[in-house]
């Protein structure tokens, strides 16, 4: 599935002037609150007509303003998760999620019952949406979409109004539905936790313009843009396979191209592939082999890039083995060990700074993802 | 039908007078959608004129609402003239004057009660149910009137009781003619202009007491059964 975007709009001051192309998978777009990201996939769904430019759904166009075409927001069959799930209040979750069918074309589609058990909602089908809680409504809320048959799902911070644990309540789903549905979905947050849980492409939006489009992992481990992904969660992206666990020690090893992992115990079968999240702030760099130490994920690897400092800070990339590690630094760490590009280094993690939220579950086609960056 | 005592011209009174209002009520109740959804949710020329037109009958006398009415539905007049003549529909004397009379009177209270209930509708709501793929009369009657039930209730009341209460407009537009278009203020009216009519007008005068307290409670038991069913939060 291929969408193409190339708009531009002005609401008031605020000019969006965007163009990229994903192909399927789960494409979030980042950015900040207020970059446009909304108006983006409002526009994709024909809440907003712009100014100027295309959407287009593989052969199918949305809008055209050059050729005169709008298709009305009922005829494109776009499902739309709202952040604040917009369920209708007078109508009982069941009705809620069959409203879309009396619309959908009939034939082959996502079985009510499979929705229901995807998400989790059964128990909760005869009831009225005032009586549900924020992350029971969200879960309806995707279901809703989904039930109407989208050829696209378009989710806009549907997490955004959850506390951390309904988040990590709902997560799960979304990967399922990333997984197991066969809907392209895109995804729009301002939380590098869940593009680096979620997604496979990101297209980056800051104020207005699309700075950047690409796999999940290259574009979280590019130095210039974490001003735009943002630096205090910066962190990198590891594949890695679960290989034993420990009982004694209650740990868990796992094996990524740049060595063995020791995790606090995890509750996931041996063989399972996960990504695992890194952060940069807690990760340690030395120069020397270090002994003598309490930290069990120490990594060899060849400084790949050093990033523009901020103030009294700079993020260093590293090369461990094909696997990329961003620790960081203080610019005064950087400059008395020497650090520059090609400097070898040893990486140190905590094993307790890598807990259960730094996993997103078994991954896949992660890396696969292909997409083409415009220049804006 | 001696029931408390009323007379069968009294009971004709009431009889009609419940006509009357029910069906301007029910007659008045698609118009009234229109306008207030134009005037809720239209951007459009004229928008305050409109606006003005519905709300007049409310501020102007009722005689001279009464006499607009008798200009432009009379026999002669141009509104009148063309319905009697295509429609077969002749309101001038007859009781479907009195329910134009009591319609007209009461629009602008119903109007008003359905344009507070669209505006306090989520227009997210409906954009929802728009990417659900409803397109927009879909939307209407499947989110947007259910949402405004309560507004509907309470404006078919308020044109309810404006209608049962209307004089100055119906004894213009037309007159008093007993068991035609007399209903129950025209005849409480008449009691008082004649000796010994004190009893006929109290008697009159409990029996709208009555109908008045049930319209109201009924009008609240639906509209508390309808809040029960949205539940909001």
């Amino acid at each position: 599935m291929t969408l193409s975007v190339d708009i531009k709009h002005r609401l008031g001051r605020f000019r969006l002037d965007a163009r990229f192309e994903t192909a399927g998978g789960l494409v979030a777009l980042l950015g900040r609150s207020g970059s446009g990201k909304t108006s983006i996939i409002n526009t994709i769904a024909g809440l907003i007509t712009p100014d100027e430019g295309y959407v287009r759904l593989e052969e199918m166009v949305l809008v055209d303003t050059s050729r005169q075409i709008f298709l009305s927001p009922h005829h494109r069959r776009i499902g739309y998760v709202f952040q604040e799930g917009r369920l209708f209040p007078h109508l009982t979750v069941r009705q809620n999620l069959l409203y879309g069918r009396w619309f959908a074309p009939p034939g082959a589609g996502t079985e009510f019952d499979s929705v229901v058990d995807l998400l989790g909602i059964a128990a909760l089908l005869e009831r009225r949406p005032g009586r549900l809680s924020g992350g029971e409504k969200q879960r309806v809320a995707i279901g809703r979409a989904l039930l109407a048959k989208p050829r696209l799902l378009l989710m806009d911070e549907p997490l955004a109004s959850l506390d951390e644990a309904r988040k990590a309540e709902i997560l799960p789903y979304i990967e399922r539905l990333r997984d197991q549905a066969s809907v392209p979905i895109v995804y729009v947050t301002h939380s590098i936790g869940e593009v680096a849980r979620l997604a496979s492409t990101i297209v980056l939006v800051s104020d207005g313009k699309v700075a950047a489009v690409g796999p999940t992992t290259e574009i979280l481990h590019r130095l210039d843009l974490l001003p735009l992904t943002g630096r205090a969660e910066a962190g990198a992206l590891v594949e890695a396979t679960v290989e034993r666990h420990d009982e004694q020690f209650a740990l868990t090893e796992l094996r990524s191209r740049a060595g063995l992992w020791k995790l606090p115990r995890l509750d996931v079968p041996v063989g399972v592939r996960l990504r695992l999240r890194v952060r940069a702030r807690d990760v340690m760099i030395a120069t020397s082999p270090p002994s003598d130490l309490s930290a069990l994920n120490v990594f060899s690897g060849l400084v790949s890039d050093v990033g523009s400092p901020d103030g009294a800070i700079v993020e260093v990339r590293l090369d461990c083995v094909g696997d990329v590690l961003i620790a960081r630094l203080t610019r005064y760490s950087v400059q008395r060990l020497g650090v520059a590009r090609g400097t070898r280094v040893y990486a140190l993690i905590k094993s307790v700074a890598l807990d259960r939220r730094s996993l997103s579950g078994p991954t896949r086609g992660i890396s696969g993802a292909d997409a083409a960056a415009d220049e804006v | 039908m001696d029931w408390m005592g009323l007379s069968p011209e009294e009971w004709t009174a009431v009889r009609l007078s419940i006509r009357v209002a029910v069906v301007a009520t029910l007659v008045g109740l698609p118009f009234g959608l229109l306008v207030a959804l134009a005037l809720a949710r239209g951007r459009f020329w004229g928008h305050s004129l409109l606006n003005g037109f519905v709300l007049l009958p409310l501020i102007l006398p009722p005689v001279v609402t009464g006499y607009v009415l008798l200009l432009l539905f009379g026999r002669r007049g141009p509104i009148g003239s063309f319905l009697a003549e295509y429609f077969g529909i002749v309101f001038s004397f007859r009781w479907t004057g009195a329910a134009l009379a009591g319609g007209v009177m009461g629009f602008p209270l119903m109007v008003r009660a359905l344009r507070l209930s669209i505006e306090a509708v989520d227009p997210r709501l409906e954009e929802a149910a728009g990417t659900l793929g409803a397109n927009r009369a879909w939307v209407f009657l499947t989110v947007t009137l259910p949402l405004i039930v309560p507004g509907i209730i309470t404006g078919m009341i308020l044109c309810f009781a404006k209608a049962m209460g209307e004089f100055g407009a119906t004894i213009t537009f037309v007159s008093n003619i007993p068991g035609e278009t007399q209903t129950l203020p025209s005849a409480i009216y008449t009691f008082t202009q004649v000796p010994g009519g004190d009893a006929g007008a109290l008697r009159l005068t409990i029996v709208s007491v009555i109908i008045a307290m049930l319209a109201l409670l009924a009008s609240e038991l639906m509209a508390r059964y309808a809040n029960r069913r949205l539940e909001v939060e």
